[in-house]
């Protein structure tokens, strides 16, 4: 199997969607680039090159490009997926959200219960998240616990490149709209990953490493940092389960409860503001759930209540570290019943 | 339009200023000593110039992600913007914020912003704020071709006119929104739109200091003068790319060396106003090397800042919490 990187994952996903399904359609500013420019038509390709070479291989009535127009062009494609097309958008980052967040939480997800189960909204929203290339406020947030938070939408972290190819094509041919969030850290990341088209479900979370003392729940980039604190944790002796729900809309419940019961201890690591996040509904989740099986408090692993700031030093101290990740687990551990 | 030697001095000494800003921030970042994004204003010098050349400190602007030229015309610290820039402590806004969000309020500088179409709504605000208190300030927001797409901007167009605001929005057309022509992306004329909405609307050459500060005489008055919300629109261009490690592929082959030769608006201004004698060739190297010279001491002690300190990430969220 060749080695592939996150972005290539992406790239041959939507490239084998497009083939298979007519449907399928890529909206989005520069998802091609220099359109009306004197220079090369496929510029860009999408901020990280993901949909380069797309509107060679499928032509301008499949890769649309669009003004700065956020609202207007998420709205489209909302409109668009109601009505027969299968629109897969590039919304930069999700900090760009707040332009066209009406869009997405009044229309696309509401449609089919508003309507009484008539409508199918099958869209997909790519968009880049997270902090660590120094971009700042309006360039680093993750904000997933806010689609999370509204019913209709259905929102997808992938943490490797096997997985954002398997989860981005299901969430091509999911009848739902989706939010499907890429690190931007991480689009040069490899692993293996096949030729094939293939997907993986909704809603089923990846156990990654069994260990019997502590379960982490992790979701996107987070998920290599837990891995990197729990090889550092097992040479001292205290072994993890690691738990990537993948999806937090759905989230698969049942993964992460069974791991709780047979740990008994539980961190969450969320690259989220820490207020309302997903560490918060998953530490709740247990504490509902499987309060017996507690054998310490839960401990969360999150930026602190502030935005990622810009400064290299300050945000290094800002996103969670492995480093971090391990200090919580041995926490936890060393927690006195 | 007449402006006395002073003024064409202090034109000049910006425009060069945010040039050799702009020239060493590339050179810097190139090497690795920035971090984060940057996106340069060279080459659009006379626009900035030419509209805040009629500004004071109790008028506001907004700029956008390609800020640095606006903050430089609108009296922000060169240092303490090199700072910002390379993440240190003594940064205008501590280091917290980088490129894309320098401001500094106390000179009306409302932030450079990383949402396109960010702005206009900001001005409508500020412009509000003058007339309430009756300061006599007008708001300027600065979009690019790309945020005159933004609902943002035009109903900002809309709200400026019903409110009659002492509102101005400067369309700086670059000829690109990231890698996407104007000449597409940009349905109707501006002009057009903005008469739409009401606004007194004007274009002018924005590589041409002086039609520029002449235009933005008129929709300033306009707009000081109670009179209600103007739009400018410049045809401009850039030197360098939408951020910088962009390839520019999109852009024709020998685009940016004809605009180099042709189309410096600095070497155009320096030009007229050698030819009509109004300053002497001395007295402007003079000040090319007040600016270098600014720009070489600002990188020096922004590479030699001390970085914020880790209490620095909690504090500022709030007011009060």
């Amino acid at each position: 199997m060749a080695r592939k990187s996150f972005r290539q994952a992406i790239s041959e996903a939507l490239t084998l969607e497009m083939e298979r399904d007519p449907r399928v359609v890529i909206i989005g500013e520069d998802v091609a680039g220099g359109r009306g420019a004197p220079g090369d038509q496929d510029a860009w390709g999408g901020p990280m090159g993901v949909t380069k070479g797309l509107i060679g291989r499928f032509g301008p009535e499949r890769v649309f490009d669009t003004p700065i127009s956020e609202s207007a062009f998420i709205g489209a494609a909302i409109g668009a997926a109601a009505t027969g097309l299968r629109p897969v958008t590039d919304l930069m980052f999700v900090d760009f959200l707040g332009v066209c967040f009406d869009q997405i939480f009044n229309q696309a997800a509401k449609f089919r219960y508003m309507f009484g189960g008539k409508a199918v909204t099958p869209v997909v929203i790519r968009t880049m998240f997270g902090a660590g290339l120094r971009a700042a406020s309006q360039h680093s947030q993750c904000l997933y616990p806010i689609f999370t938070h509204i019913p209709g939408l259905k929102v997808v972290i992938p943490s490797s490149p096997y997985d954002a190819k398997g989860l981005m094509i299901q969430a091509i041919r999911d009848d739902d709209p989706v939010i499907f969030f890429e690190h931007k850290a991480m689009y040069d990341d490899l692993d293996e990953v096949p030729d094939e088209a293939y997907t993986i479900p909704f809603g089923e979370a990846n156990l990654i490493d069994e260990g019997e003392d502590v379960t982490i729940v992790a979701l996107g980039r987070m998920v290599q940092f837990a891995k990197e604190a729990a090889k550092r944790l097992a040479k001292v002796g205290i072994r993890c389960t690691i738990v990537d729900p993948r999806t937090t809309s759905p989230l698969d419940e049942d993964t992460i409860l069974e791991a709780v019961e047979e740990t008994g201890r539980l961190v969450v690591v969320d690259e989220s503001y820490p207020r309302c996040n997903m560490g918060s509904d998953i530490a709740a989740l247990a504490v509902e759930k499987c309060f017996a099986a507690l054998r310490a408090p839960i401990k969360r692993v999150s930026p602190p209540h502030v935005p990622p700031p810009f400064s290299p030093a300050l945000e290094d101290l800002y996103v969670p570290s492995p480093a971090r990740i391990e200090a919580a687990v041995r926490e936890v551990v060393a927690y006195a019943e | 339009m007449q402006m006395n030697r002073e003024a064409l001095l202090k034109a000049y000494r910006d425009m060069v200023t945010i040039r050799r800003f702009e020239e060493r921030v590339q050179e810097e970042f190139s090497k690795g000593s920035i971090p984060g994004f940057v996106h340069l204003y060279a080459g659009q010098e006379a626009s900035a110039v030419g509209i805040c050349m009629h500004l004071t400190a109790k008028d506001y602007i907004a700029s956008t992600h390609r800020g640095h030229g606006h903050c430089i015309a609108k009296g922000c610290d060169v240092q303490g913007m090199m700072l910002e820039i390379f993440g240190k402590a003594g940064g205008l806004c501590g280091g917290k914020g980088g490129s894309m969000h320098i401001a500094d309020l106390a000179k009306g500088m409302m932030g450079a912003n990383g949402i396109v179409g960010g702005g206009p709504p900001l001005i409508c605000g500020a412009a509000l704020s003058a007339k309430l208190r009756k300061t006599g300030g007008v708001a300027v927001a600065f979009v690019g071709d790309g945020g005159s797409n933004q609902g943002t901007t035009l109903e900002s167009y809309n709200l400026a006119k019903v409110w009659n605001l002492p509102a101005v929005f400067v369309i700086e057309d670059n000829g690109y929104a990231e890698a996407t022509s104007s000449s597409w992306s940009v349905g109707g004329d501006q002009l057009d739109r903005a008469k739409g909405f009401g606004l007194l609307a004007r274009r002018a050459d924005g590589l041409d200091f002086f039609a520029v500060y002449e235009a933005a005489a008129e929709v300033i008055g306009h707009a000081r003068e109670g009179k209600g919300p103007a739009l400018l629109h410049l045809m401009t261009s850039r030197f360098f790319g939408h951020f910088e490690g962009d390839a520019t592929t999109y852009r024709a082959a020998d685009e940016v060396a004809n605009l180099r030769r042709d189309k410096d608006c600095i070497a155009l201004f320096r030009r007229r106003v050698l030819e009509a004698g109004l300053l002497g060739a001395a007295q402007m190297d003079e000040v090319d090397r007040e600016a270098e010279t600014l720009v070489d001491q600002s990188v020096a002690k922004a590479k030699a800042g001390a970085m914020p300190s880790a209490t620095d990430l909690l504090t500022d969220a709030y007011f009060s919490y």
